[in-house]
């Protein structure tokens, strides 16, 4: 009978050892395998986007206009110029930092912190900015607008 | 259900015969029988540095332009990144120390002696290599400190007077360090290291099972006085057991520690930007790189720099062929082992001390 | 007779050689260097008379192939003083304050003489200068007001890139102060001294010397260089509008503009003063010393309660940004990543100075506007800082749960162990 068994010491001491190897094993077992499992599942985003990154969809732009968009951790500025050809500039004046935009009664890129002035290329026209702004490859990907890195020759 | 599993298996597999050897292997039990967990724990994180080391290829891009980007994306985005990343770099810095203290550990208690000095040359290129996986890992963050510490350590290896250039422009893949040396740091890191240390491993346990554990002169020689004081325990269970929990310490430590302290990302490397000020490299370094500088610019006619360079070199291979210098007898080593080894010692400790603050 | 007639060959074959060796020698010895008595005997003599070759040979002028005698004439071929400083030679000896600009200009006003050195230069600089303080004060007699060699310096003239040029940017505002700071010079004139002294307190000095920002104004900037008057009461605006365009812009339409050009008030200077322009802060909004609006306005009318609203709008998007920059980095220092926020902490403070720059219009509501656009993300950032807490405080937990589990498991294998042993 079981009552002889459990007035038994030595095998209420075993049952607990096994309780507590076996909870042990699959509590510590089992906080392994949970961040384990999570991680391999890919996160909803794919990529920290500082090499490539979809700007913006065709029809988002009006000819001679631009917006700004994210690349990696800086603003990107994104211009459709009158002709119809895309151009992505970084977006951080070389001067002082602040954002700069594109004007389209001038057809140039202006900061609006010291009148600073570019041209659709990049290169620093006018005013402040010492250097001209750096320029990213654009190109489409179907009805994406796809820009990244320029690609060292 | 383990037995069943166990006897199926053994029908047709005979287990039997291989576990037999180790159902016999014993350790030695006695006051310093602590130190013989530092293999196993060496051991153990090293296959923690694989697992993670896995999970971090998932998500991992090698290449100077993405290989940054990618660690902040495992540390920011991916679940528990931070967690499997932040284990990989402790674990990394725990092994290297385990690594130190088993082979110290091994030196004092004099368990290079004949006939384990195969296993002590294992050993040592053992620990050479999870430098190298130290050295080539440290890299792939693709951080201003890991750049400049790799382009200041591979430049050392650059001064050996002969091979050094060749050897430099191996370990770079060209005369800089470039998004070149990134891509060729991680096919070391992940294939040609692993490879040659699961080799070497293999034959280091091989070796121990077969010679089995040594035991320290002094308690060899009360063990022959008074056989009755010798105590063994079977490694299997009860060895194994303690290891075990030894492990799940050392997995409780680490979880801590990436929990708490989480490893952290950096500035990404600017090959065109300048060294920051008092640039140093990672701690298992600093007492390799102290005395360098400590070495004047000239020693009669050789540069200092090549003289510490070749300097350490010719340590380092005395050092691997240390039992070879031990007496032909066992049971009379030889006392001036021991005071290299305390010297030895107290060099790394104060070298490395020295170096962390130093400017 | 043969032997008469070699050695009169003879002799003749060597007093040939030897005029084309002293030739050759001499060229060697001079070679680069024409005679100039000028500077042989002036780099012996003290000052004013003293010149060094060391000294003229920084001189543009000197690099460039002309010499003492191409300003001042004479023949510097001679050492003898008549000769040399005659008449016969064109020496004009030490030329009048009151003729400099024209001798100047009889090469730099001429197209085609500067085209050969530098096509790139303008040569209308005395024209600008007749225009200037300095150029008509001349006309009028005044040999105190500035001619070209007070700023440009003479016998190391260097031209206005290099940087130890007296009117290279980061030095034009030393060179003029050299006479407008100098109280018992200016007296005559009555204008202010202080100028210099004022401008070293302002940020635009700040951003040059400091900061090396070259592009930062300078006394040039704004009061021209060969043409150098200070801009008219009713003009200062047009010049600060140069660079600082949105808040011209904003100005002009305000009713600050009408009311200050009403009233012969100079404008931005008003608030922001001309040379001691200092980077303006909240406090200029309020009451205390360094407020600007109460110095007109009364207290308690329109104006005042509006300068509170706006006031108060801007110290509360300050403050909210400032909390969230706390907010972050607390997260930080316990291991958490939040890059993401500190990149939107950056858009929020691009709203901060927006808001400010609106404060030209003297309108509440569109400062208003910006400052709302501002707190929501500082808002959004301090929510960031907070989750990041958050999942830390749970990282913690998850952790506990995990040494729980190791607990638990450490327990039963020592148990098992001593079971084992026993």
């Amino acid at each position: 009978m079981s009552a002889d068994e459990s007035s038994n010491p030595g095998s209420t001491r075993r049952r607990v050892i096994e309780y507590f190897l076996g909870g042990g094993a699959i509590a510590t077992f089992a906080s392994f395998l949970y961040p384990l499992l999570r991680y391999v599942i890919p996160p909803p985003v794919a990529d920290l986007g500082v090499n490539e990154v979809v700007a913006g969809k065709v029809g988002d732009l009006k000819p001679n206009s631009g917006a700004i968009f994210r690349f990696g951790s800086s603003p990107g500025l994104l211009i459709l110029t009158s002709d119809g050809t895309y151009q992505a500039l970084s977006a951080t004046c070389t001067h002082l930092g602040c954002t700069v935009q594109y004007r389209g009664d001038l057809h140039e890129v202006w900061c609006p912190c010291h009148n600073g002035i570019y041209g659709i290329d990049g290169r620093n026209i006018s005013g402040p900015p010492p250097k001209p702004l750096t320029a990213y490859d654009v190109h489409l990907r179907g009805d994406e607008i796809v820009v990244t890195l320029k690609r060292e020759a | 259900m383990i037995s069943a599993i166990y006897r199926w298996l053994d029908e047709r597999l005979h287990l039997d015969d291989l576990i037999a050897p180790f159902r016999h292997k014993t350790v030695p039990v006695h006051r310093l029988t602590y130190w013989y967990f530092f293999g196993g724990i060496t051991l153990f994180l090293f296959g923690v540095q694989v697992i993670t080391g896995v999970l971090l290829l998932l998500y991992y891009n090698a290449g100077a332009n993405e290989a940054f980007e990618s660690v902040q994306y495992i540390m920011t985005k991916v679940r528990y990144g931070w967690l499997i990343r932040s284990i990989h770099s402790w674990s990394a810095n725990l092994m290297i120390l385990t690594a130190f203290a088993h082979m110290f550990s091994v030196l004092f208690l004099k368990a290079y002696r004949k006939p384990r000095e195969l296993t002590w040359v294992s050993g040592m290129l053992l620990l050479f290599l999870v430098m190298g996986f130290g050295f080539s890992g440290y890299l792939l963050p693709w951080n201003t400190l890991a750049f400049f510490a790799t382009k200041v350590g591979t430049a050392m290896v650059g001064q050996i007077p002969i091979v050094g250039q060749p050897m430099m422009i191996f370990l770079r893949g060209g005369p800089q360090v470039t998004g070149a040396t990134l891509i060729r740091f991680f096919g070391f890191h992940v294939a040609v290291l692993p490879g040659l240390v699961g080799i070497l491993i293999l034959v280091h346990l091989f070796l121990v099972q077969r010679l089995g554990m040594s035991v320290p002169p002094k308690i060899e020689a009360e063990w022959v006085e008074n056989p009755s004081a010798k105590r063994e325990m079977k490694f299997f269970p009860n060895f194994m057991l303690r290891e075990m929990m030894a492990w799940y310490v050392a997995i409780g430590v680490l979880g801590a520690l990436a929990a708490i302290f989480p490893w952290n990302l950096g500035v990404k490397a600017d090959p065109f930007g300048s060294a920051p000020a008092g640039i140093k490299p990672e701690w298992y370094f600093l007492f390799m790189f102290q005395t360098l500088k400590l070495i004047p610019s000239k020693v009669w006619f050789v540069d200092g720099e090549v003289l510490g360079v070749l300097g350490c070199g010719l340590v380092a291979l005395l050092w691997l062929l240390l039992p070879f210098f031990e007496s032909e007898q066992p049971s009379r080593p030889k006392r001036w082992i021991t005071g290299l080894g305390i010297f030895a010692l107290m060099y790394v400790t104060g070298m490395s001390i020295y170096g962390y603050l130093a400017k | 007779m043969v032997t008469l007639l070699n050695k009169f060959r003879l002799s003749r074959a060597a007093r040939t050689i030897g005029l084309a060796g002293y030739i050759v020698l001499g060229a060697c010895l001079g070679y680069g260097q024409t005679t100039n008595s000028c500077l042989d005997c002036h780099s012996a003599m003290p000052d004013p008379l003293g010149v060094t070759q060391e000294k003229f040979s920084q001189d543009i002028h000197s690099q460039k192939g002309l010499t003492c005698t191409s300003c001042h004439g004479g023949d510097a071929s001679s050492y003898d003083p008549t000769v040399s400083m005659g008449a016969k030679a064109g020496f004009k000896g030490k030329i009048d304050r009151k003729q400099v600009p024209q001798l100047c200009a009889s090469c730099h006003s001429n197209p085609t003489y500067m085209k050969q050195f530098n096509p790139g230069l303008r040569t209308d600089q005395l024209d600008q200068y007749h225009t200037s303080m300095h150029g008509k004060r001349l006309a009028s007699g005044d040999t105190k007001v500035a001619v070209c060699i007070d700023c440009h310096s003479v016998h190391d003239i260097r031209p206005p890139s290099d940087p130890r040029s007296t009117v290279n940017p980061v030095n034009i505002a030393s060179t003029c102060s050299r006479c407008h700071s100098d109280a018992a010079y200016m007296k005559p004139y009555g204008i202010p001294t202080d100028q210099f002294a004022n401008y070293k307190t302002s940020v635009h000095y700040q951003a040059m010397m400091v900061n090396g920002d070259l592009s930062a104004p300078t006394c040039t900037t704004c009061h021209g260089n060969h043409g150098a008057t200070p801009p008219g009461v009713d003009k200062v605006q047009n010049v600060c509008a140069n660079c600082h365009v949105f808040q011209a812009q904003m100005y002009d339409k305000s009713t600050h503009f009408k009311a200050f050009q009403s009233l012969g008030l100079p404008g931005c200077v008003v608030c922001h003063s001309n040379h001691a322009i200092h980077l303006p802060s909240d406090a200029m909004l309020g009451t205390g010393p360094q407020g600007v609006c109460m110095r007109c306005h009364q207290p308690g009318d329109q104006c005042d309660q509006a300068r509170v609203k706006i006031q108060s709008g801007l110290m509360q998007l300050d403050g909210a940004i400032k909390q969230a920059d706390i907010g972050l980095s607390v997260a930080e220092a316990s291991g958490m990543d939040v890059s993401e926020a500190r990149l939107a902490q950056t858009q929020a403070r691009d709203e901060l100075i927006k808001a400010r720059v609106t404060i030209h219009t003297y309108q509440e509501a569109l400062v208003d506007q910006d400052v709302q656009a501002g707190l929501k993300i500082a808002a959004k950032d301090q929510q960031a800082g907070k989750d990041a807490m958050v999942e830390r405080n749970q990282r913690r937990i998850g952790l506990g749960i995990c040494f729980l589990a190791i607990g638990i498991m450490l327990a039963g294998l020592w148990l098992y162990i001593r079971k084992l042993e026993r």
